[in-house]
């Protein structure tokens, strides 16, 4: 079995684009995206510096009801410069992996301006440029992004012993601390204990952001961080700004991050229930690379399950809504995102930071189903001028049913048949 | 457009009981559907709400008498009855937050039970584990939830409308399973017509999980217009809404008997005497909503608000709680036996919280949760079994309901 160049794109991208040529090497195109550095977004982003201004701003005058704040202006923007891109990108694996670690390492827009103020530097800085690089540099760099540490409520928690503890009676908020570990690195299966989470949100006291002046950014405030060596499962690490580092190189090394990542990467790529060899395929990759993710998303190109015929994965809403608007030869993002919400999906705002689910079960309840074929009609209705017959062969090509190619051919409307091309099962999974 | 030249829905399509389809033009074709209902379903109802991200229950169900409350709560801590801003009083030792007035007049009407420093059988503080385990029901993660699994055991099949019903966008695991369930949320201002449905129908009936996904949701679509078609669209903030859509199809005849929805916002580690403020006060005009929606049916109606866990009983660094374990849970509705607080309470001293930090739990979530469905539903044994496996030592709640 091979990867077909309709396969590559279908489940290791975002789907096919009539508009664009297939590549000629699908192996060897997914390949080259996990080495070569990713091309800039061609919108402009903003810095954490620009997002802390807009939210003076907004402080100075709050925007009256019904107006839109400057600090959801940028977050808007971004959005939009985003989805723009995987609408026509060139390189929709490197993407599908950013997007598989913005939902790893969650942050959300309700998570409040802390978040939204540094959603820019987030998928740009600290995201996206590591995505292929070493899990541990992704790890740390995110433990130390501003929109994290607003998110998950480290920039409140203080040592209770500290020297301003002690003044400000202030305490530990363990919000970080606790994600780290069972979500980002080791998982519960890691067995750390709440002494664990506790010592390791003593270890991490410090560090916060200054956003009212400079730099602007992350910084380690000695007066707020708990003094006395700590132990967080078994090792021992001493007070000072350089533990927190060292604890997440430490914990990005461990067997039961490295399980608890390989199985993530197959679940989401592969199969809803991995194959138990797929898993430990992956995970010695990664043991053997010293967390190489550019190698470990290559191994999983190669797994013989990476090239089956089978569809086996359910499209989330925002790889559903992004196919069809690229079937389409769509270009503004706006309804893109529009219909990412419809679908319970609104692009960086998943409800808990566990993220959005990543099986099945969590998309197809009867009403969100309903909602996919509200959505394809939807859809339909802006591409209409596009032959339907040949967007079939276009966008599937291989992949196509019989029953869909006559479904399409049998419909009563150019609507109805490009609205059927986008119920088919052929669409909804990859 | 002309349809001439096609066929109709097709042999399979009427096979798989697309027939629901005429259904969603309106109510027009729903009575020709399926004759009336044929007794078969019980008028009792359940909603089960679950507040995501652990509600703090002393800052909702607060021992204001307990000598140690004050202390530990600090500022957090809220004014006694009487003051401004002061709790409502729940019989001289415990008080409702002030922003669950609606609620607080079912508890003087004998509508509303709170339960205090309550726990499911875990003692994980992570939300998502916690969460999984609320709704599966058992000690290990399960693929189904409990209200599913009691689902299989009720009367009143064969209806218009499943048994079950699942609200807003999604389907929560504690409805997740074997057995069917419906489910509504607000509509899209476009839909594809009916002809197109059937071939869409079509297209995914194989697909195990999108063509099962569709006929339920199908079935669920018409019978929520003929359900809904006769009123204005339910108004308010967002819970509300989905919560007024509940109570009026809960209260419709041949209408769903059980539902679940899920409100968030409760994962106040900081700041948490404004934050909460606002989760009270949806959760508050939901229940209130239900209340109006199901008209006389509230009087046989349960609804039954649980959480993943308490929070801790100190204020953290940031005014806010973090994660713990005891917490409150509600009974409302026109069958709860109510105006009492249900609490075996252990009390705050620090010898007394659970681990140096947590609330005590005193009481099983799964025996509240079991007496309803025994006392309530009338569900036999062996379904309060199959709900919640490896419970068989925990004894379901008595006195929970009126008569």
């Amino acid at each position: 079995m091979s990867l077909s160049p309709h396969l590559a794109l279908h489940r290791f991208g975002y789907g096919a684009r009539s508009d664009v040529p297939l590549p000629a090497d699908p192996l060897a195109w997914l390949d080259s995206q996990t080495r070569a550095a990713p091309a800039p977004l061609s919108r402009p982003g903003y810095t954490p510096a620009d997002g802390y201004a807009a939210w003076r701003e907004h402080d100075a005058s709050p925007p009256p009801p019904g107006q839109q704040s400057p600090v959801t202006r940028l977050f808007r923007a971004e959005q939009q410069a985003w989805v723009a891109h995987l609408l026509t990108t060139e390189a929709p694996f490197h993407d599908r992996l950013t997007d598989f670690w913005l939902n790893h390492f969650t942050v959300a827009e309700r998570g409040g301006f802390g978040v939204t103020t540094g959603f820019s530097a987030f998928l740009r800085e600290t995201v996206r440029p590591r995505v292929t690089g070493r899990f541990a540099d992704l790890l740390v760099a995110v433990g130390k992004a501003p929109a994290m540490l607003f998110y998950l409520d480290q920039v409140a928690s203080v040592g209770p012993n500290s020297s301003f503890g002690r003044r400000s009676g202030r305490g530990l908020n363990e919000n970080l601390a606790r994600e780290l570990l069972e979500l980002h690195t080791l998982s519960p299966a890691g067995g750390y204990t709440q002494q664990d989470v506790a010592e390791l949100a003593r270890l991490m006291s410090g560090w916060g952001v200054e956003r009212s002046a400079a730099p602007f950014d992350t910084i380690f405030r000695p007066g707020n961080h708990e003094p006395g060596q700590k132990q967080v499962l078994g090792q021992a690490w001493a007070a000072g700004p350089d533990s927190y580092e060292a604890a997440l190189r430490w914990l990005a090394a461990h067997p039961a991050t490295l399980r608890h990542l390989a199985f993530r990467l197959v679940r989401h790529f592969i199969a809803d229930v991995p194959a138990g060899a797929d898993v430990t395929r992956i995970e010695a990759v990664l043991r053997q690379t010293d967390g190489d993710l550019g190698a470990a998303a290559r191994a999983l190109l190669r797994l013989p399950s990476a090239s089956a015929p089978r569809l086996g994965k359910l499209r989330p809403p925002l790889e559903y809504a992004l196919a069809l608007f690229r079937a389409g030869g769509g270009a503004d993002p706006r309804p893109v995102l529009g219909a990412m919400a419809a679908l319970g999906q609104p692009l960086w705002n998943a409800p808990q930071p566990n993220g959005w689910g990543d099986t099945a079960e969590a998309w197809a309840g009867p009403e969100q189903v309903m909602l996919r074929l509200d959505i394809a009609y939807e859809t339909a209705g802006r591409f209409v001028r596009r032959d339907p017959r040949d967007m079939v062969e276009e966008v599937l090509g291989p992949l196509v049913r019989p029953a869909t190619r006559e479904a399409v051919r049998r419909a009563g409307s150019m609507r109805d048949a490009m609205a059927l091309l986008f119920t088919s099962p052929e669409m909804q999974r990859r | 457009m002309t349809h001439a030249h096609l066929p109709p829905i097709g042999r399979r399509g009427l096979l798989l009981g697309l027939s629901a389809l005429a259904t969603l033009g309106g109510a027009r074709l729903a009575v020709a559907q399926n004759g009336p209902s044929s007794g078969g379903r019980g008028e009792r109802r359940l909603v089960v709400i679950v507040l995501r991200g652990a509600m703090d229950g002393l800052h909702a169900v607060v021992p204001y008498g307990d000598p140690d409350y004050a202390g530990l709560r600090g500022a957090l801590a809220l004014p006694e009855p009487g003051r401004e801003g002061g709790l409502q009083d729940l019989g001289g030792f415990f008080g409702l937050h002030p922003a669950l007035r609606g609620m607080a007049e079912l508890y003087r009407g004998g509508e509303l039970l709170p339960v205090q420093a309550v726990a499911g059988p875990y003692r994980t503080r992570s939300h998502f584990e916690g969460q999984d385990l609320l709704e599966g029901g058992a000690e290990q993660r399960m693929n189904a939830g409990w209200l599913n699994r009691a689902l299989a055991h009720m009367g009143g099949g064969n209806q218009r409308a499943r048994r079950g019903l699942a609200v807003g966008v999604g389907l929560p695991l504690i409805l997740r399973g074997p057995e069917p369930v419906g489910s509504w949320s607000p509509a899209r201002p476009q839909r594809p017509h009916e002809e197109l449905l059937g071939r869409m129908a079509e297209l995914l009936h194989e697909d195990a999980v999108l063509g099962r996904g569709m006929r339920e949701g199908l079935r669920g679509r018409g019978f929520a217009s003929a359900a809904l078609a006769s009123a204005d669209p339910p108004g308010g903030g967002g819970f509300q809404r989905l919560a007024a859509a509940a109570g009026r199809l809960l209260a419709a005849r041949d209408g769903p008997r059980v539902a679940a929805l899920e409100i968030g916002g409760w994962d106040t580690h900081v700041a948490q005497g404004n934050r909460m403020q606002p989760a009270l006060a949806q959760l508050d005009g939901g229940v209130m909503a239900l209340k109006r929606e199901l008209g006389a049916a509230w009087a046989q109606t349960v609804v039954l608000c649980v959480t993943e866990f308490g929070r801790t009983a100190r204020v953290n660094g940031n005014m806010g709680t973090d994660h713990g374990t005891g917490g409150a849970a509600f009974l409302a509705g026109g069958a709860v036996r109510g105006g009492r607080v249900l609490a075996d309470w252990p009390g705050l001293r620090a010898d007394q919280l659970f681990e140096g930090r947590d609330l005590q739990p005193t009481r099983d979530l799964r025996a509240i949760a079991k007496g309803v469905l025994r006392d309530h539903l009338k569900l036999p044994p062996a379904a309060l079994a199959a709900a919640f496996p490896g419970s068989a030592a925990v004894v379901p709640e008595g006195g929970l309901l009126r008569g």
